[in-house]
């Protein structure tokens, strides 16, 4: 290891204790000296991951790769355990067995329902996917999740993204037509006036017909076709801007609340 | 047999899920609640399998002293922190150390990792918009009016900027996504149908 990097992590050491004991002597309505010492050290902790992964804007450093390393196995196995408790405690041993239920203390259906003792077999067979000799065997399973899921999703998707969105785009583009001095009394966007309403759906319709002729690639976007194409880039081009906008204002809001976290339940320089 | 026996079970099942949807009746909506539930418990077991490649991957790297094999020590700490404290060895997720595990662990993580995105968005739009195209602009007037629309001190001009940007994402956005979403409807149908009739076997793997 460097000097100067075992310099660092010397420092950082310091500060995390620092920062535990200044957290544990200064914790709010605690019960005993344990509980004061464990809060404190869970917020120390919390600060400390929130800085090491906000070390990696400088440069890459074992800290942020500590931080790294940690959120996937946590997340990895926050996944299984909740897949455990919901699934197999919630939704299947309240099914086949009693006596599994009394250990994990949820209650029991009533009655055995034998075909819930496939699922588990099946999914005995996904795990035979570890055995050298035997993993052709897990296809069996994966076969029924892909078919099912296969399925499930063809009459779904064609009823939702298909035919309920070319139903949606049909919309007229005259509405209400109380003659020219109502036409033009409210050009306000968020208003109801005919204008603008009429605009709107120019805009949807024209919008999904241009749209999909930018993505037909089977004739040369040339004349006419061309410039529907154009049109349709442009609709596009907007739309991706307001996705743009929304995940940076949803990511600096995430920014936002860590920053409070630190401010407020780590340094206690603002008040929450 | 390795490969016929699945292809017929993709088939079998796929037919009956697909078919379902066409007939409303009690005892085919009773088989395709259990479907569903099946799918969903081999589902937790093919999480499993996540795991436990998971585990044998770190602990190759370990064994074999790769490059930065130290985190893999941290990262099955974390693995097995979290499903000891978590499968009922003190309450499950409802238990003290969980809650702490999830709250002052997985959330300052999680959170902190996203939000740090901002800050590389931020630079890949800079040098996006650096093109100098009028598309390049027009998709920057469109994030601008957007996120300007979050900025509470805009003042008088809070209700004009609102009304544009409300107006920008229920139409012009509405009938670009309308486009794309079509799309991909019907590549979603396509591809059901391909898996089905046994033309997308790439699910089966080798041999």
């Amino acid at each position: 290891m460097r000097k100067s990097t075992m310099i660092v992590t010397l420092v950082v050491v310091l500060l995390f204790i620092a920062s535990w004991i200044f957290k544990t002597m200064t914790a709010p309505e605690v019960d005993s000296t344990f509980d004061a010492l464990t809060q404190g050290f869970l917020v120390t902790f919390a600060a400390f991951l929130t800085l090491a992964i906000m070390s990696f804007l400088y440069q890459d450093n074992p800290f942020y790769k500590f931080a790294e390393h940690l959120y996937v196995g946590v997340s990895a196995a926050y996944a299984m355990t909740l897949g455990f408790w919901s699934t197999l405690v919630g939704n299947l041993f309240p099914r086949v067995s009693e006596t599994l239920c009394g250990w994990f203390q949820v209650e029991f259906s009533g009655q055995h329902d034998w075909q819930f003792l496939i699922p588990p077999i099946l999914g005995i067979l996904l795990l035979m996917r570890l055995s050298p000799k035997g993993g052709w065997i897990s296809r069996w399973a994966l076969a029924f999740i892909v078919g099912t899921t296969a399925g499930l999703n063809l009459p779904r998707f064609l009823r939702s993204d298909f035919i309920e969105q070319i139903s949606g785009t049909f919309l007229p583009l005259l509405v209400d037509w109380e003659g020219f001095g109502h036409f033009f009394s409210n050009l306000s966007l968020s208003a109801s006036g005919q204008f603008v309403a009429i605009l709107s759906n120019f805009v949807i319709v024209s919008g999904v017909i241009c749209g999909l002729i930018y993505f037909f690639f089977s004739k040369e976007h040339k004349g006419a076709f061309g410039s529907a194409s154009r049109y349709g880039i442009w609709i596009l081009m907007i739309t991706f801007g307001a996705s743009f906008g929304y995940t940076v204002m949803g990511r600096i809001s995430l920014l936002v609340g860590r920053l409070t976290f630190l401010m407020d339940d780590w340094l206690g320089i603002i008040s929450g | 047999m390795k490969k016929e026996i699945p292809l017929f079970i993709v088939f079998i099942t796929g037919l009956f899920m697909a078919v379902q949807f066409f007939v409303p009746h009690a005892k085919s909506e009773w088989v395709y609640e259990y479907m569903l539930d099946w799918t969903i418990i081999i589902g937790v077991f093919a999480l499993a399998l996540g795991i436990w490649s998971f585990v044998r991957v770190a602990t190759n790297k370990i064994r074999r002293k790769s490059e930065n094999w130290q985190y893999s020590i941290v990262a099955l700490a974390g693995l097995f922190g979290m499903i000891i404290f978590g499968l009922g060895f003190w309450g499950g997720v409802e238990s003290y150390m969980f809650r702490n595990f999830f709250n002052f662990v997985m959330v300052p993580l999680h959170a902190t990792m996203f939000s740090l995105l901002a800050f590389f968005i931020a630079s890949a739009a800079f040098r996006a918009f650096r093109a100098h195209s009028l598309l390049a602009s027009v998709l920057l007037l469109s994030a601008i009016i957007i996120m300007i629309r979050f900025n509470p001190f805009l003042g008088p001009l809070s209700e004009p900027i609102d009304s544009l940007a409300s107006w920008i994402l229920n139409f012009p956005n509405m009938a670009a996504k309308r486009a794309i979403v079509i799309g991909i409807g019907l590549g979603m149908v396509a591809t059901a149908l391909k898996v089905i009739l046994g033309i997308e076997r790439t699910y089966l793997g080798g041999d």
